[in-house]
């Protein structure tokens, strides 16, 4: 039913699966979100050189990286799924830091989900280099990866109809800050006054993916 | 190539139920979550320009059912060409009909009224020089899923006409005004996950029709009493790239096609993607109520 290309030859060494997508796209799987991040450093690594021929839209994902407006999604599959894929340096991608003023209404619950000070959260946050994994759900809005899997707080059971702009949240191996006032389920435990998103800047994003993101508590 | 050109704009006097600026829309920024957006029945949308010597890429008002109405403005003598296409409506000069697809002038301080669509949803309203607003990321369009672009226009909002290009106003090249579809068919190639669903449901999408839902929007083709599609496994689907025309299948099971506004990336699964072209533009101009059938394309 679904063609697809490649087996997985092992951990770290390439994409487990390259599927079509309509007539003009191949959606590239792997198994892990640092090993997504490592396929969407390849795939921009490989257009710059011009190895991959015309693509429209390079989007990752949690677990994928897309490649949309290209001419023979077969052939590429095909081609991709014979990747080894390097894993991502450290340092790899710019560095953004963010300062957070920590004043968020749900503050105190994630303090007690981690079992920590209040004021400890922002040093929890702050010894964290996040990486921008992909986005979504907003212009600017970026998924960002990075916090240890013992602080990943559950979203909340009931979503605010409006989040503030500027508002730094949390939920599950996700942080994000939301570039305009929205609708959330996030934990709020943050604001910064940071531009996360203007059309008329180049990069329009402060968070494209790839990119990353130290926050820093303000006046500290 | 904000200016108003020689001086002339439109005044909207009636906005009509949604009324939008649009081009072909502004791909290349999906991995920063930016919809690729763009005229729904992008067919119709060329014809427009193509009619008035326009660049293909020229911005055109989308209306929603009910048209709008508009005032040319500019110096004593001056006037606009428009030409309106996608769904066949009535168009009106200060009162008087006027053709439906061809290039008409209105002179400066005449009305044009676009009226109620007879068959299809969305007519393109199209001005010889195009509307010259400030583009956002390479394109004029509004975007309703993440408020990029222009903003919707009110009764008193100026549109700002932008300098005709060198190419003529040309004449309407045998315009076969299309009949209201009876049935509206979608190819589906399928994939990405079709693998999640039970051989007995992908069977039923095959054999049995939807219907448009009123739900329907720019963002997505939603259908209703069709047969729900059945996961053959549990589990959640983490976030993935979505292209134009994904069908994605949400948990009550009934597909949505993915138009021109659709979020960048989405969570559950896509069933099949119905190619660009004529069908999607034909998703388009489907009203509530009309039969939706899939056929499978692509294998």
């Amino acid at each position: 039913m679904t063609r697809a290309a490649g087996r997985r030859a092992g951990p770290g060494a390439g994409p487990a699966r390259a599927l079509v997508v309509g007539a003009e796209a191949v959606l590239v799987e792997v198994g892990t979100a640092a090993e997504a991040a490592a396929l969407h450093a390849e795939v921009l690594r490989r257009r710059a050189a011009g190895e991959l021929g015309p693509v429209r839209d390079v989007v990752p994902a949690a677990r994928t990286v897309l490649l949309d407006g290209v001419r023979d999604p077969g052939a590429l599959a095909a081609r991709i799924t014979g990747w080894r894929v390097p894993p991502l340096a450290e340092e790899q991608g710019p560095l953004a830091t963010v300062p957070v003023r920590y004043d968020g209404p749900d503050l105190a619950d994630v303090a007690r989900l981690w079992r920590v000070a209040e004021r400890e959260v922002a040093e929890v946050v702050g010894s964290v280099v996040f990486r921008v994994a992909f986005c979504g759900f907003a212009p600017g809005f970026g998924y960002l990866t990075g916090l240890p899997e013992r602080f990943h707080p559950p979203r909340r059971a009931t979503p605010r109809t409006a989040v503030p702009a500027g508002s730094l949240a949390l939920a599950g191996e996700y942080a994000g800050v939301y570039p305009r006032s929205s609708p959330g389920g996030w934990q709020l435990i943050g604001t910064t006054d940071a531009v996360l998103w203007d059309p008329r800047r180049e990069p329009a994003a402060l968070f494209a993916p790839g990119t990353r993101v130290r926050f820093e508590e303000a006046g500290a | 190539m904000s200016g108003t050109g020689g001086g002339l704009w439109m005044e909207v006097l009636r906005p009509g139920a949604l009324t939008t600026l649009q081009d072909r829309g502004r791909p290349g920024h999906a991995h920063l979550g930016v919809p690729r957006s763009g005229a729904l029945d992008a067919e119709a949308l060329a014809l427009a320009n193509r009619l008035l010597g326009n660049r293909p890429d020229t911005a055109a008002l989308e209306t929603t059912l009910d048209g709008t109405a508009l005032r040319a403005c500019g110096p004593p003598g001056s006037g606009v060409v428009v030409a309106v296409t996608g769904a066949p409506c009535p168009v009106r000069v200060s009162g008087r009909p006027v053709a439906w697809g061809e290039p008409v002038r209105i002179p400066a301080g005449a009305e044009l009224d676009v009226g109620r669509a007879a068959s299809g949803v969305r007519s393109y309203v199209a001005v010889r020089g195009g509307f010259a607003v400030r583009p956002v990321l390479g394109s004029r369009s509004t975007d309703v899923l993440s408020g990029l672009g222009p903003p919707l226009p009110e009764a008193g909002t100026l549109l700002p006409v932008g300098p005709a290009g060198p190419d003529p106003v040309r004449g309407a090249d045998a315009l076969r005004v299309p009949a209201p579809p009876a049935e509206l068919v979608l190819p589906l190639r399928p994939g990405p996950r079709a693998d999640w669903f039970s051989p007995a449901s992908l069977a039923a999408l095959w054999r049995s029709p939807y219907r448009v839902s009123p739900e329907s929007n720019r963002i997505g083709l939603r259908t209703e009493a069709g047969p729900r599609l059945l996961r053959s496994c549990g589990g959640e689907l983490p976030s993935e790239g979505m292209v134009l025309g994904a069908v994605q299948v949400p948990p009550d099971g009934l597909p949505v096609v993915f138009l021109a506004d659709h979020p960048v990336t989405g969570g559950y699964p896509v069933v099949g993607v119905v190619p660009p072209g004529p069908a999607l533009d034909a998703a388009a101009q489907a009203r509530p109520g009309v039969p939706v059938r899939f056929t499978a394309a692509g294998w």
